[in-house]
């Protein structure tokens, strides 16, 4: 019982922590450029203000429109909910592996596209295609690395590979740096950062989410930007917890979970800068370059498992 | 043998072997001049990185004495000489296009795919901790042929010449613990010798095309016969 | 025991020797004078061979048995003829203005050299230096190709070099693979790649790994030798070189390249003997198929040529992949009548260059259809571009007709179905042979055309060796072949 508790705490702490670790990749950003950076409270505050906004409907949306929004909240908390954040071995992991999880994404995403499809303006549509076609290149890579993450740990299951990753300690594997590349290249095509979308921006020719959500207002806009946010924060749990899984707590003592989400807190602030540093070096490419861009994390993938079956087990 | 139970040396060297087999697609891929030659040159030093492992590992201090000439010749003085050679040609900003640059890629790991079942078999045989990385250094071998093919640019060409001579070194340490020292040295000495030449050649082919695009270089053709010119 | 250290010290000094030497005629004696001393070594060496049989020198770098011997000689005495053409020829050149002195200088050095490294590869009992030398081979001859430095030749030169430098690779990655197997049987890192260690433990080596090898190796050496579908720079680099570059080319390089694939399957055979492995002939068929595609792809290509240098490389692709086509086969009759053919083929073909050089010298192009009467402005070199071309045709009583038949008969007694192709392949290639031959020795004489300062007696020489041995082979030769067909495969011919 207190299992279920827990994962609902950590599931809590995924929901409400993700606008924070949103906030704080702007302010380190806002560090490095040298502006004034908005306060903590601010995507909050947004949010807050947002839900409390009358609801602004096209005249053609069709209750398809209408629902979006919620769907696509639900899925990807649920998706929240399989991701191991402070302590591993909880009920909930033995519900959903990392193929799930794709799939909630999945079902996110499909909904979200169809959604800027509806009312049937050129954004919205124009939005959706893009979103898909690089999808389509993004999720082969991303499976790749799935596929070499349970091929090291033996079980496509988050937790075990976590457990499996804490218990045989410091190995030098050339696969999970791969795979970790790999990740962290289709991580940010698939949150929307720089170089690939740009969330802070309504410049038609490049946006790609906010293109889709452009016609959203209210209540409807605060669940699709909460859900962003949660998706951001589930690639940046998946890479920090994976790769780097010292500090999860693998019991549900006290101190053991203090000691988690004192790790998982770190670990994050640490990803966020990189990120933020990442995004204030690079700037955004063209459309037409992130093929490439995408076909390298796939490259990046695919090596991992390669080494993995030739350096790592061999005969 | 699972990683798991190598010591620490022996894990460096698989990363070694993974970071080489990764500039080898870089490499590939790589369209920028003065980018590929880096590459290049952090190929070499990987491989002599590796090496330097090897040594530690097998105890073969001969091992020391090769890695540093590769270091020397492949991760300095072969770079550096490409490095003028294109500063003198003035190509250094060079950017060559290549033709469908994932198909590329793919072959390449392809060919990855296949050295792996065409090494099994020698694998199998050898007792050394480095024989997993005996199907790397092949297919570093092949994706530099594969990378002769597919870049019609002469610099670039070369680049795949001396990353097979990277693969085949790299094969001969891992399998064997590098060569009898009198066939490396002659090795090396026949790569010193190419290198040369085919700076030589860089400014011979300039001055027949004006421009070191080897796709130009069409006139001697089974299908179609072009007169001689020296008549 | 100096002899061998004597036939490689010669030429190496003597191309440090012609580097120097700015005076292109005195450079052309030089290095006919050098060529002349080298070959005088090799005969003595053989003559040592031939009096105490095969030797190993003291430090097992050097290994002389009845395989390479000859082949020593033949490639000295190759070089010293070609020296003697190469002298008006290159003073011709130059006079044209095609190359600079400075060019000659680096042309008859590289020539020495080209030479060293020819000897090197046969004479070295390592299988790595044997790929050293090879390589080197290529590096020495790949700037004479380009040396006219038009367009063609540094494009014939890059393919040149970019081709045989992936293929030859190969055959390192070959050789590395060599080593690892002899390494399990043999614990001795020094040893691991000389020849007379390996043969002697060549049963012992793992099958698997060494039929890969094979594979390498042939990819790589078989380049050189200018295997279908690896081919492609051999035309090149014979057209658009100098003309005694490609008769040492022809007559040479592919010889030896040639000669290091037999010594890998003389490795490879008894490794697969292994009762456990399927297929003991594995090294035996591959070379049966590329030696055939060559053959026969070599024949077809030999009608659309219309330079002359470029139809006599076909030439050397076709012969080149019969006598690997023969050796495959294996079995002491096909072996026999490979080795013969070596012999006959470098001096042929070598020949049958010079008088192309004359050829073409004579009619101030190598574009077959402007080359005419020949026959009627000179005819010394009509007569022998004619008899030297019926000899490589496979005319009777000359030695290759001998040759041939002896690999034919070995065909017929042991793959009866080849010998059709096998005919008809020689039949197309007589054909196309002649089809262009003809009208350049005996059309109408174009005006103002002059006969020139032309040195037949190479060819001549030549052609009366072939002759000599279609007639009869001389009994210590004839023994020498029969120890090489007796170490190659088990089994004496005579």
């Amino acid at each position: 019982m207190s299992g279920w508790l827990l994962a609902l705490i950590q599931l809590m702490i995924f929901v409400l922590g993700a606008p924070f670790l949103v906030i704080w990749i702007k302010q380190v950003k806002c560090r490095l450029q040298n502006r004034r950076a908005p306060s903590f409270a601010q995507p909050y505050r947004d949010l807050g203000k947002l839900f409390r906004k009358q609801v602004v409907l096209a005249e053609n949306a069709s209750p398809l429109f209408r629902m979006a929004p919620y769907i696509v909240f639900a899925a990807t908390v649920l998706a929240a909910l399989t991701v191991p954040l402070i302590a591993i071995k909880l009920p909930t992991a033995a519900i959903a592996d990392m193929l799930v999880l794709l799939g909630f994404l999945a079902i996110g995403r499909f909904f979200m596209t169809l959604a800027g499809m509806d009312v049937g303006t050129a954004f919205g549509g124009m939005g959706s295609s893009r979103e898909v076609s690089l999808s389509s290149l993004a999720e082969p890579a991303l499976l790749m690395v799935i596929f070499t993450l349970a091929m090291t740990a033996q079980s496509t299951n988050l937790s075990s590979v976590m457990q499996y990753l804490l218990d045989v300690g410091v190995v030098l594997r050339p696969s999970l740096l791969f795979a970790l590349l790999g990740l962290m290249l289709v991580a940010v095509a698939e949150t929307g950062r720089v170089p690939v979308d740009n969330p802070a921006t309504h410049l038609e020719l490049t946006m790609v989410h906010e293109a889709m959500i452009l016609e959203y207002s209210g209540r409807h806009l605060a669940l699709m930007e909460w859900a962003a946010y949660i998706k951001l924060m589930i690639f940046g749990v998946l890479i920090v917890n994976i790769f780097f899984p010292w500090g999860l707590a693998t019991d549900a003592t006290l101190p053991a979970l203090a000691i988690g989400f004192a790790a998982m807190v770190f670990k994050l602030l640490v990803a966020g800068v990189v990120l933020a540093v990442a995004e204030t070096r690079l700037a955004k490419m063209r459309v037409f370059r992130v093929p490439e861009y995408l076909n390298l994390a796939f490259l990046l993938a695919l090596l991992g498992a390669l080494s993995h079956i030739i350096l790592e087990v061999g005969v | 043998m699972n990683i798991v139970d190598f010591s620490l040396h022996e894990q460096a060297i698989l990363l070694f072997a993974a970071l080489i087999l990764f500039t080898s697609f870089a490499l590939l891929a790589q369209q920028r001049m003065l980018a590929s030659i880096h590459v290049f040159a952090w190929q070499g030093a990987l491989v002599a990185g590796a090496t330097v492992l090897v040594a530690i590992v097998s105890k073969q201090n001969h091992l020391y004495f090769s890695a540093a000439l590769t270091f020397g010749l492949k991760a300095v003085f072969l770079p550096w000489m490409l490095h003028r050679l294109v500063n003198q040609l003035g190509i250094q900003h060079h950017v060559e296009t290549v033709v469908r640059p994932a198909l590329v890629l793919l072959g390449a790991a392809a060919l990855v795919v296949f050295s792996y079942y065409v090494a099994l078999p020698i694998e199998k045989l050898s007792l050394l901790s480095t024989r997993n990385t005996i199907a790397v250094s092949m297919a570093v071998v092949l994706i530099g042929m594969l990378m002769m093919v597919a870049r019609r640019q002469a610099v670039s060409q070369v680049l795949g010449f001396m990353s097979m001579e990277n693969g085949l070194f790299f094969a001969a340490v891992v399998s064997t613990h590098g060569m009898p020292m009198v066939v490396e040295l002659g090795i090396a000495f026949d790569v010193l010798v190419a290198a040369v030449l085919f700076g030589i050649f860089f400014l011979q082919i300039r001055d027949s095309i004006e421009s070191l695009d080897v796709d130009r270089l069409n006139r001697l053709s089974e299908t179609d016969q072009a007169e001689q010119t020296r008549e | 025991m100096n002899s061998v250290y004597l036939i490689l010290l010669l030429p190496l000094s003597g191309a440090l020797l012609l580097a120097m030497i700015r005076s292109p005629v005195v450079a052309g004696w030089l290095n006919i004078g050098i060529s002349v001393a080298t070959f005088l070594a090799s005969v003595n060496m053989a003559l040592i061979v031939l009096r105490d049989g095969p030797f190993l020198t003291d430090n097992s770098m050097f290994y002389i048995d009845a395989f390479n011997v000859y082949l020593i000689v033949l490639t000295s005495f190759v070089g010293i003829t070609t020296a003697i053409f190469s002298r008006p020829y290159m003073r011709y050149v130059l006079s044209e203005g095609w190359v600079n002195p400075k060019r000659m200088r680096l042309y008859h050095s590289m020539y020495q050299i080209f030479l060293v490294t020819m000897l090197l590869a046969l004479t070295t009992n390592n299988l790595g230096i044997l790929w050293v030398a090879i390589e080197g081979a290529t590096l020495a001859t790949v700037l004479l190709v380009s040396l006219y430095r038009t367009p063609e030749s540094v494009e014939a030169a890059w393919k040149y070099f970019v081709l045989c430098g992936v293929g030859i690779a190969q055959a390192l990655f070959g050789t590395v693979l060599v080593y690892f197997a002899a390494d399990h049987v043999l614990h001795m890192p020094e040893a691991g790649l000389q020849w007379t260690v390996l043969y002697s433990v060549a049963s012992q080596l793992d099958p698997t790994v060494m039929s890969i090898a094979f594979v390498f190796l042939l990819v790589g050496y078989g380049t050189k030798v200018g295997l279908v579908p690896l081919h492609n720079w051999l035309p090149d680099a014979h057209s658009e070189g100098p003309t005694p570059m490609s008769a040492v080319l022809s007559g040479l390089l592919l010889n030896v390249a040639l000669y290091a694939v037999v010594r890998c399957k003389m490795l490879v055979d008894p490794a697969l003997a292994d009762p456990g492995w399927g297929t003991p002939q594995l090294a035996g068929y591959l070379m049966m198929a590329f030696g055939l595609l060559s053959f026969v792809v070599a024949g077809l290509f030999l009608y659309r040529q219309q330079d002359i240098k470029r139809m006599f490389s076909y030439s050397s692709i076709e012969h080149m992949g019969l006598m690997t086509f023969a050796f495959g086969i294996g079995g002491p009759l096909a072996t026999f009548g490979a080795l013969l053919h070596m012999t006959v083929h470098s001096l042929t073909k070598s020949a049958i260059f010079i008088a192309v050089g004359h050829a073409t010298h004579i009619a101030g192009t190598q574009f077959i259809d402007k080359i005419r009467g020949l026959i009627k402005t000179q005819p010394a070199v009509g007569w022998g571009l004619l008899i030297g071309t019926a000899t490589i045709a496979g005319f009777p009583p000359f030695g290759v007709f001998m040759s041939e038949f002896l690999m034919l008969t070995a065909t017929m007694q042991s793959w009866p179905w080849l010998t059709p192709v096998l005919l008809s392949g020689l039949a197309i290639a007589f054909a196309g042979l002649f089809r262009n031959i003809h009208p350049m020795v005996y059309g109408a004489v174009p005006e103002g055309q002059q006969p020139v300062q032309a040195n037949m007696l190479p060819v001549a020489l030549h052609l009366l060796i072939v002759l000599w041995l279609g007639i009869s082979i001389p009994s210590f030769l004839a023994n020498w072949f029969d120890q090489a067909t007796l170490l190659i495969t088990g089994s004496h011919f005579l």
